[in-house]
């Protein structure tokens, strides 16, 4: 057992203008490894596989419990967050590549500043009047509750957008994530008032239109949120905006 | 006059409080942060927040409330801003709640609230297990609304390094650096508000994010500014160690009826549900019969200790014991405890609906920060500070589901604190100091990018982790702090020797760790040296050669200065504000 070790193909770019290329990594296998713990060995001791000296790998992470949103990469082919990607659940060598579909910043970071650009367009907030004290908030029964929870738990990871393959430059689409807030604020009691709103944000070029139902959205969704549900939801809602907002001219 | 420009550094539940506030006023905020502020660290926070609403039937009061606070924190807080906070929760929850927090419901569509630890009132609302996660991302939904409206401008992946402070003490600006470009810039304000959180990564692994790492607070005591209170640190009864940090494992568990148990005989190698009830040591229930598993943090982690490094009772020899919910219906589990109960089988592979968790004591919460008065302002002149970062609302020891509330508390009055310091304030002098700090700052990236040594900032760190883990969380002995202090002055030796393996300028993520390191050394001693002068044993702070509370001589806020002498900080002592309830002593295994 103490030979056993863990090996890593973990793919570079040291800034979006130079070369890829791939290193390989051999470290001390430990009970417990995630992909984050590996890449905090490997900048402790930064030596590839064949013993050259290396920089330590950029990689975006926080909190390391899969609530943060930070760490999403994909690994061995599949988007997924890093932290709770455990090294013995995983094939060796472990594949490490940065999102494919995000500006590349360095090696696994990359730029997902677009989802919060999104986020703004459909107006994702309660107006809430002011922060002075109000009384009570409205009555919430249990039922309704349960159902917003499940989208209020979305960690802006954007795997749902990554394997999204209408998620591109040609579509614009806003991806699922955004949509699952619509309909979380829609379903809000005050939150509702900019329900024509956001569906009309929803209605044109890269809006709902552009989903094509893959449903690798909710596959990849490491919070299980139920986005195709979502989508399908909203999908009417956008309908039937589109209806009275042609029968008003 | 212009409008007054305030900063904001950190983009928690603190900070957005700050900057909520400011924009509601008709101020204009620039808001900086390390990570994009939806992913901070507030994320974490799984059990709820209090607030004595009594919407149980129990005769719950604001009062009883501001007692349990002052009780855990074994009378160190200041009572003035702690009954401010307490009588102000009501509101701030119905706030949230009005903001679209997903709270629990009752049937009849109220708030539901569970049981704490350190109180008998069931005073925590929670949105399932990810409260911090749902109440952070309230508050940047109102945030990212002011930002549409032109009235927040966000420096997301931008580092704060230090204060610009002028000839006369005052502060007039931050210096930044871009996490990507690496560009060093000075931004001019009339007041800042840190709002820069935990200091966990001073002890290596903890439950604290990565971005935890009290660097921002270091460099502002280096500069000036008293730091209170250091040696309180929180070390979490239940946590799931692990290999690149520890998770926690939320106090909720045992307000929803979690029980902490080891088998009685040590080394017991039965399958676990094979092990009958009477062959089980309930240790928390036999030894603090009113609180049972509900007492506070400082007071489970120790008995945990004890059983494991006393008794020898831990799990199989080893440094465990088991937090069982086993005996609770899936149903309830799933709606009251859902995250938790998802992260622990994600990262450890067992099913904790089937069998009870394996949990141990993990570095979690600094009760100490910046030092700040009533206005939370530090002493620093127009440098304000709120949330974890400063230490006035929770004295020795925190109440669960309390840090939530203090730095929403915080937040809602550093903001229009800062405001109105601002608008009194008279302009600066020229640039105010900003040109020369800039230089100090370029100054201390050229030496680290030059520097040719054989040390590796990484390894520095898990070094200083280790030593601090050792000597300065449950059990401290003084001996064993002088050793800290003396490993951490080793450590700031070869620091001098660092060879960075990335000198690129480019997002440079080590670069800016390295960065980091010295100012988790430079706080680090703060908390050893302040351990080793406090010579009694008060809320998390226990030393066994001096097991007692001192109110005599120790009933006082330690307050540490930055001197930049081998000998270390400074210390002095203020009194404590005990005006409203008188100290008396502490302990859980009776009624108060």
């Amino acid at each position: 057992m103490a030979d056993k070790t863990v090996q890593l193909e973990i793919k570079r770019q040291a800034s979006p203008e130079a070369p890829e290329m791939w290193e390989k990594f051999e470290l001390a296998w430990r009970p417990g490894m995630n992909v984050i713990s590996a890449m905090m060995e490997i900048a402790a001791n930064p030596v590839t596989a064949e013993g050259h000296q290396t920089t330590p790998i950029a990689y975006d992470s926080n909190c390391l419990e899969e609530i943060c949103g930070s760490c999403a990469m994909r690994i061995n082919g599949r988007a997924r967050m890093a932290c709770s990607s455990l090294v013995e659940n995983l094939e060796q060598p472990i594949r490490v590549e940065p999102l494919s579909k995000f500006p590349l910043v360095r090696d696994l970071q990359v730029d997902r500043s677009v989802l919060f650009e999104n986020l703004k367009a459909v107006k994702a907030w309660v107006p809430v009047d002011g922060t002075y004290d109000l009384g009570s908030g409205p009555r919430v029964f249990p039922q309704q509750q349960e159902a917003n929870y499940p989208l209020s738990n979305c960690i802006s990871c954007t795997c749902c957008m990554e394997v999204c393959p209408q998620f591109n430059p040609a579509t614009g689409f806003v991806g699922a994530a955004t949509i699952a807030q619509v309909k979380l604020f829609n379903n809000h009691p005050t939150g509702k008032v900019f329900k024509e709103e956001r569906l009309r944000a929803l209605a044109g070029d890269g809006g709902i239109q552009e989903c094509g139902y893959a449903q690798n959205c909710v596959e990849a969704c490491p919070k299980q949120i139920p986005l195709t549900n979502a989508i399908s939801d909203i999908g009417r809602d956008v309908m039937v905006q589109k209806v009275k907002d042609w029968l008003r001219g | 006059m212009a409008a007054p420009r305030i900063i904001v550094i950190g983009g928690g539940l603190a900070g957005l409080s700050a900057v909520i506030k400011i924009a509601e006023a008709g101020g204009t905020v620039d808001l900086f942060s390390i990570v994009p502020v939806k992913r901070s660290h507030s994320v974490c926070a799984q059990g709820g927040i209090n607030a004595a609403k009594n919407l149980k039937g129990e005769g719950d009061t604001t009062w009883q409330h501001f007692d349990d606070t002052i009780y855990g924190g074994d009378f160190l807080a200041n009572q003035t801003p702690v009954k401010g906070m307490c009588e102000a929760a009501p509101a701030v929850i119905d706030l949230l709640d009005r903001m679209g927090v997903p709270f629990n419901r009752t049937p009849e569509g109220l708030l539901d609230f569970r049981r704490f630890g350190g109180t008998l009132y069931h005073r925590t609302a929670f949105a399932g297990a990810t409260t911090g996660q749902q109440l952070l991302y309230a508050l940047d939904e109102q945030v990212r609304r002011h930002e549409s409206e032109g009235k927040v401008r966000k420096y997301e992946g931008w580092e704060f390094l230090s204060a610009v402070i002028d000839s006369q003490g005052v502060a007039r600006g931050i210096t930044a650096m871009d996490l990507r470009s690496m560009e060093l810039r000075s931004f001019p304000a009339d007041a800042i508000i840190l709002a820069t959180g935990g200091v966990g990564a001073i002890f290596g692994k903890s439950t604290n994010s990565v971005v935890c790492t009290g660097s921002a607070q270091s460099a502002i005591f280096q500069q000036g500014a008293y730091y209170a209170n250091g040696e309180f640190i929180q070390v979490h009864p239940t946590s799931i160690p692990g290999e690149d940090k520890l998770r926690l494992m939320s106090e909720s568990a045992r307000g929803e009826g979690g029980r902490v148990w080891v088998p009685r005989a040590a080394g017991d190698k039965r399958p676990v549900k094979q092990i009958p009830q009477s062959e089980r040591f309930y240790f928390l229930e036999e030894w603090y019969p009113k609180y049972g598993n509900l007492v506070p943090r400082d007071v489970a982690t120790r008995a945990i200790h004890k059983v494991v490094y006393e008794l020898g009772l831990g799990l199989e020899g080893q440094p465990m014991v088991y937090l069982d919910l086993t005996h609770i219906d899936r149903a309830t589990l799933d709606h009251k405890l859902g995250g938790i109960l998802e992260i622990y089988e994600k990262f450890v592979g067992v099913d904790p609906h089937l069998e009870p968790m394996k949990i141990f004591p993990g570095m979690h919460y600094t009760m100490g920060g910046l030092w700040v008065d009533f206005n939370q302002m530090t002493n620093i002149p127009g440098i304000f500070a709120a949330g974890e970062c400063e230490y006035q609302y929770h004295g020795a020891n925190r109440l669960g589901a309390n840090s939530l509330l203090s730095c929403i508390y915080g937040g809602f009055h550093a903001g229009p604190n800062a405001l109105n310091y601002a608008k009194g304030l008279q302009p600066a002098e020229g640039d105010g100091g900003a040109a020369a700090e800039l230089a100090r700052q370029a100054e201390i990236n050229a030496s680290l990018l030059h520097s040719e040594g054989t040390e590796n900032p990484f390894r520095l760190w898990r070094e200083l982790g280790k030593t601090t883990t050792e000597h300065a969380t449950v059990l401290r002995y003084n001996k064993g702090l002088k050793q800290a202090d003396e490993k951490i002055q080793d450590l700031l030796d070869r620091y001098k020797k660092i060879n960075l393996s990335d000198k690129s300028q480019w997002a440079n993520t080590s670069f800016a760790f390295t960065r980091q390191l010295y100012n988790m050394l430079q706080l680090s001693r703060v908390v050893v040296l302040g351990a080793l002068l406090r010579d009694e044993s008060r809320g998390a702070h226990f030393k066994p050669d001096f097991p007692e509370r001192n109110d005599e001589k120790f009933l006082k806020t330690t307050k540490a200065s930055f001197t930049g002498d081998v000998a270390g900080p400074r210390f002095e002592y203020e009194e404590v504000d005990t005006q409203y309830i008188k100290p008396r002593p502490r302990r859980y295994d009776a009624a108060k």
